[in-house]
């Protein structure tokens, strides 16, 4: 079996499966729950000084479909349990589960004294590491703190920089995915001397609006205020902003991601986009601590097939894959080819391709037919194959010699 | 004037076949079409209901536009969902057949239409009238949906139905586990509710002569269905505990009761209404209930999902058995008589196979006798089993008269289905309307 442990910035995990900063490490009794169903970390929900107050109701999921729970939006803040109760179960957590890191996620007010007074009392409890909670895009962003923070790349180096006078342990400074250009803040950090970023926190967003009262949900006594969104249909936002702060070179510290991370597959995408470890948080809201071992046994499997002896070996594989679109290969040139034989006739491809694409898909007089690509005109979208239902009845076949490459760029530096 | 029970069929003959389907199900199901362009599922329907609009629909929450959609193309769509043989049309057109389970498109239909019957929700209104007046013979599925669509364009129908209450064999003729009369009645409350006049209890022909229909209406839609179950030319026949079984079904369904039907009821016959009656029987409480048919299986009118109910309720099949005389004592049945057919199907009797099988009650299930005195009546050639001659566009040889639904079906056939005899009535509504616009040009 392949060796799962891995190494963010000095921080050494058994595997690379990590609970997020969150309501499932609001307390010790989730936290050896989580460690007991193999959970390889956690980040503890952020500690202040002070506890804050919560509202209710909090959560509120998007559907799709008959699917629940593709998103989820959240209104709730910080913890707000005691400080000294935080760390007396963070110490009984580490007492019991020794090899699991315990990352105290940080949040306070915008002074030095606040910051070191934190770190120092929450050092007093054998932690692993802090991670600064500058991302909260709600609540507390309107009090100067999280998000508001995260959006001004001189308070990150600064704060960074005050954590890192008074740390012993490394330090991760996570991100708020809601910005013009995530590697700003990225940058900030390690400017600031951050040993590790990670990202992304939630991002703003309003769920819905109730179709009977016209209240906006979820709602408190009538009212809501904008929450933070997360849960798998975030994913493609996160590995986007997880891989561009992978290849810029201004950034150059580990990452941990985050962001609907829900399976093994998941992970393994964020892991060869760039993250060393991986934070969970919508999917265990929504099954429980128990999917951990579903995600050890995927990644384990996977590694195993692939003869591969350490998940770190997948750690940045695909980052040099991810360039500017001004590097892509104008010549490269594939068509869709529907194979009749798995096609079910349910025309998805045809009027996909007829309404919204390039109208290179014929139907055969006889509906009973598959429907025909018109090789000539397809550009090699996607879009059929993607509608399609049936697994690699599309498939997408290149068309170019591939002995030639040119790009935009290049076209760009040619002497006209 | 009968009782129906119409909304909880007599209690004696069970809860009903039709499977529920819970919020989750509906929730799943109607996700999980795809949403097919040029559905095959609607290729299938005789109606051409748009199946994923309805489903899409529902899976939206817009429980009123999928009624409607079901609605618009079938009028009798409420009824449909429970009767169709969904997995000879929309079921088994679903492109899931090669590698998944069909959506269950009639559990669907059901739960959008029960939706709209339990809301008393109103789909459709009348349109601008255009002084034309259009007969329409016969209440049942045809008849409704053909005075429901002229309606719908403006005409002014009046549907004169024989029986007490509308409906057909809707009404009186499909036993309530599968098909309980409230809902026809509620589709024929929709034909009403849009100013269509209802004369029930009114035979044409007889308490109204065909000619005086004719002179009072610009068009007449003749959708008489069929008559009484003929006779078998047997011996015995007349003998108390033999039944018509539409009359069987009729008497069960209303509530009059069928009497002591003793402890072993033959039935003959092989189609819809043989299995109905059945089913109703075993459900009365007859510990032995068997269908004696003259050919094989293969030949069964009745739809496979019937053959499959009728054994899962315990009736027994008796396949290439002709019934030759029914035993009678003291005026009743007293055994039945059958001979053995050739295997091959063709019915041919076998000579010197002939047995006594035990029978307290017979019930005749071999088709239906045709109106031709009423198509005699109106002046409607019909060909020699009796069906109204009509082509593509539902036009008998007579102008001014239409004809759709069973007394236009050749016998036998698979098309006589409550779903076809619906679209027949919608295109006949439709050729009127062309004839009666381009009379008036």
């Amino acid at each position: 079996m392949a060796d799962l442990s891995v190494d963010l910035a000095g921080i050494r995990s058994p595997n690379p499966f990590w609970l997020a900063s969150a309501p499932p490490t609001n307390s010790g009794y989730q936290v050896m729950r989580a460690f007991a169903a193999g959970w390889g970390g956690a980040v503890w929900k952020t500690l202040a000084l002070e506890p804050i107050v919560n509202v209710t109701s909090r959560f509120a999921g998007l559907n799709a479909g008959a699917y629940r729970m593709l998103g989820m939006n959240n209104i709730e803040l910080i913890t707000d349990r005691p400080l000294e109760v935080n760390l007396e179960e963070i110490a009984a957590c580490k007492a019991a589960y020794p090899d699991r890191p315990i990352i105290a996620s940080l949040m306070t007010e915008c002074t030095r004294e606040s910051w070191h007074e934190l770190v120092r009392r929450v050092e007093t409890v054998p932690i692993d590491g802090f991670e600064l909670n500058f991302g909260c895009p709600h609540g507390m962003s309107e009090r100067g703190q999280g998000a508001a923070v995260g959006q001004d790349p001189e308070l990150i180096t600064l704060i960074t920089r005050w954590v890192k006078e008074a740390a012993h342990v490394p330090v991760i400074v996570k991100l708020t995915p809601n910005v013009a250009d995530v590697r700003v803040p990225a940058r900030a950090a390690a400017e600031g001397g951050a040993d590790a970023i990670s990202l992304i926190n939630t991002i703003n967003s309003l769920i819905g609006v109730d179709l009977d009262t016209w209240l906006p949900i979820p709602h408190v006594d009538g009212k809501s205020s904008h929450g933070g969104f997360c849960g798998p249909a975030v994913k493609p936002i996160a590995l986007n902003m997880v891989g561009a702060c992978a290849r810029d070179e201004g950034v150059g510290i580990p990452i941990s991601g985050i962001g609907g991370i829900a399976d093994w597959r998941d992970a393994v995408e964020f892991l060869l986009m760039g993250s060393t470890t991986v934070q969970v948080c919508t999917t265990v809201m929504h099954h429980g601590f128990r999917i951990v071992g579903d995600m050890i046994d995927g990644l384990s499997n996977y590694l195993d097939e692939r003869g591969l002896a350490s998940v770190r070996e997948l750690i940045g594989q695909t980052v040099p894959r991810f360039v500017d679109w001004n590097d892509l290969n104008l010549d490269y040139a594939v068509v869709a080819r529907i194979d009749p034989e798995s096609c079910i006739r349910c025309n998805k491809c045809y009027i996909a391709c007829e309404d919204a694409a390039h109208q290179c898909i014929d139907r055969p007089a006889d509906p009973l037919l598959a429907p025909v690509v018109d090789e000539e005109h397809c550009v090699g979208c996607n879009l059929c194959a993607m509608v399609c239902p049936v697994q690699d009845c599309i498939t997408m076949v290149r068309t170019d010699a591939g002995d030639t490459v040119h790009t935009w760029r290049e076209r760009l530096s040619v002497p006209s | 004037m009968e009782t129906l029970r119409l909304t909880d069929p007599w209690p004696a003959l069970g809860p009903s076949i039709a499977k529920h389907l819970s919020q989750l199900d509906v929730r799943v199901e109607a996700n999980r079409c795809l949403n097919c362009y040029d559905a095959p599922c609607i290729r299938a329907c005789p109606t051409g209901i748009d199946v994923p609009r309805f489903i899409g629909r529902i899976a939206t929450g817009d429980l009123l536009g999928s009624a409607r959609t079901i609605m618009d193309a079938n009028p009798v769509g409420a009824s449909c969902a429970r009767v169709c043989p969904t997995e000879q049309l929309c079921e088994g057109a679903c492109v899931y057949n090669a590698d998944a389970s069909p959506i269950r498109i009639g559990d669907l239909q059901r739960y959008a239409t029960d939706w709209a019957i339990e809301r008393g929700a109103t789909l459709f209104a009348a349109g601008p009238p255009t002084g034309k007046h259009v007969a329409v013979i016969g209440a049942g599925p045809a008849g409704l949906a053909a005075a429901r669509d002229l309606a719908r364009l403006g005409h002014a129908v009046t549907v004169f139905e024989r029986d007490p209450q509308p409906g057909g064999l809707d009404t009186y003729g499909i036993v309530p586990f599968r098909l309980p009369a409230e809902i026809a009645l509620w589709e024929a409350e929709q034909v009403r509710a849009l100013g269509v006049t209802f004369r029930t209890g009114v035979a044409v022909g007889e308490a109204i002569a065909a000619q005086e229909v004719l002179a009072t209406h610009d068009a007449v839609v003749l959708a008489v269905g069929m008559g009484a179950v003929p006779r078998l030319g047997i011996a015995g026949e007349d003998a108390a505990g033999v039944w018509d079984a539409l009359a069987f079904i009729r008497a069960a369904k209303s509530g009059a009761g069928v009497g002591a039907l003793g402890n072993t009821v033959a039935v003959i016959g092989g189609g819809n209404t043989a299995i109905d009656a059945a089913t109703c029987s075993r459900r009365l409480g007859v510990p032995s209930v068997t269908m004696y048919y003259r050919r094989g299986f293969e030949r069964m009118t009745a739809y496979q999902f019937e053959i499959e109910f009728a054994q899962v309720e315990g009736v027994e099949f008796r396949t290439c058995s002709l019934p030759s005389r029914i035993l009678v004592e003291h005026g009743r049945v007293a055994g039945l008589e059958v001979v053995a057919t050739h295997p091959d199907g063709s019915a041919r009797v076998l000579p010197g196979s002939e047995r006594v099988v035990p029978a307290d009650t017979v019930i005749v299930a071999i088709g239906q006798s045709r109106h031709v005195a009423l198509l005699d009546a109106f002046g409607v050639r019909y060909g020699p089993t009796g069906i109204a001659l009509v082509d593509d566009a539902m036009r008998t040889n007579r102008p001014n008269i239409f004809a759709a639904g069973d007394c236009t079906f050749t016998p036998g056939g698979i098309d006589a289905m409550v779903v076809e005899a619906a679209q027949r009535g919608k295109t006949a509504a439709r050729s009127i309307d062309a004839f009666l616009r381009e009379a008036a040009a």
